[in-house]
């Protein structure tokens, strides 16, 4: 198995992911496209791990996955208090830091 | 390989819904086809330790908690198409455009040689080989791992807690409450109507209807009223006029 397609498809959803959060207004979706990026350089990391031999990539692709589970946790819990305060999830709506 | 060409499209077709979906709750589904189709890559590439963890944490519980948290919020709070700074999609769909291009081309254009495989390193089992470095090399990670969940589990609880600014009302007082409304305002002390038992419908969408025969605004939720989904009695008239028309 090639080690190119794999990253060329891990670069692929990263872009998309990049555009997600550059586009999308709605916090929610913002936050998926953000974990999408995560997937993304964690499909890299274990497509280097077998192309050099050793597991390392794989432990560092764990290690992602566990810090992204707090920082899903703790994010979802922002936006769920900025909805509470501000009844909306856009992160166009929570600018008061702006000013 | 074949794994590999049959999921690429369809995990990049999904990433690509998640930019277009209007509602979160599609956005979150086609998030999962991705996750999933990501785990039965990590499955081909030799890292079955790290299939189950994406399909445990990933689609287990982070997506879970995704779905949650579009329940809490509200499934239909969509998007909205408003920009607020001028020409900002198309800027920002530019730039991912160039950065993915230059990124693909970039990769493509590398040599990487023939992957060396994770025959060796996995000799006696990719978990145990993997627990072996997890536990020795990265074991100082590892522990300050723990103490980042539950930083974060306790800052998740602060964040969600919702403070009660006032003492709860006790039953004696919600009764003292509806009497004093009636007294004051006129508003019915008992039970609030049900909904309308018509001929052909009984549901709770299906308002009660007033001895004049206007539809009692009491009886219907006020959140389907809001969504639009009641069903007015004069349309129930044509209904059911309709159909005896349509009998004769």
């Amino acid at each position: 198995m090639d080690v190119t397609p794999f990253i060329v498809l891990s670069a692929i959803l990263f872009t998309i992911g990049c555009v997600g959060v550059l586009t999308r207004r709605n916090a929610i979706v913002v936050f998926m496209c953000v974990e999408l990026m995560l997937n993304a350089s964690n499909l890299a990391l274990v497509t280097f791990s077998r192309a050099n031999g050793n597991l390392e990539g794989q432990i560092a692709a764990f290690f992602v996955m566990v810090v992204a589970a707090a920082e899903v946790v703790v994010g979802l819990a922002i936006i769920m208090t900025i909805f509470r305060t501000r009844r909306s999830a856009s992160v166009d709506d929570a600018s008061l830091l702006k000013y | 390989m074949v794994a590999f060409w049959i999921l690429a499209p369809v995990m990049v077709a999904a990433a690509l819904g998640l930019l277009f979906a209007r509602k979160a709750v599609h956005a979150a589904l086609l998030l999962a086809v991705v996750m999933i189709s990501l785990a039965v890559l990590y499955a081909v590439q030799d890292a079955p330790f790290l299939f189950a963890v994406q399909i445990i944490v990933y689609t287990g519980a982070i997506l879970m908690l995704f779905l949650f948290v579009i329940m809490l919020v509200g499934v239909d709070a969509s998007d909205s198409i408003v920009e607020t700074i001028r020409g900002h999609r198309a800027a920002s769909i530019l730039v991912g455009l160039v950065f993915g291009l230059t990124l693909v081309l970039g990769v493509a254009q590398v040599s990487f040689g023939a992957p060396l495989g994770l025959d060796e390193a996995n000799s006696e089992g990719n978990i145990p080989a993997v627990a072996k470095i997890l536990f020795t090399r990265y074991v100082f990670a590892f522990e300050i791992t723990s103490a980042l969940l539950i930083t974060a589990a306790l800052g998740a609880m602060v964040l969600a807690h919702r403070e009660r600014l006032t003492p709860k009302p006790t039953q004696a007082q919600l009764a003292a409450q509806r009497v004093r409304d009636y007294a004051e305002h006129g508003k019915h002390l008992g039970p609030l109507p049900p909904p309308g038992v018509f001929a052909r419908h009984n549901a709770v969408d299906t308002p009660a209807l007033l001895p004049d025969g206007t539809a009692a605004e009491a009886s219907i939720s006020r959140v389907l009223a809001a969504r639009g989904t009641v069903k007015s009695a004069p349309e129930l008239a044509e209904d059911v006029k309709a159909l005896t028309e349509g009998d004769d």
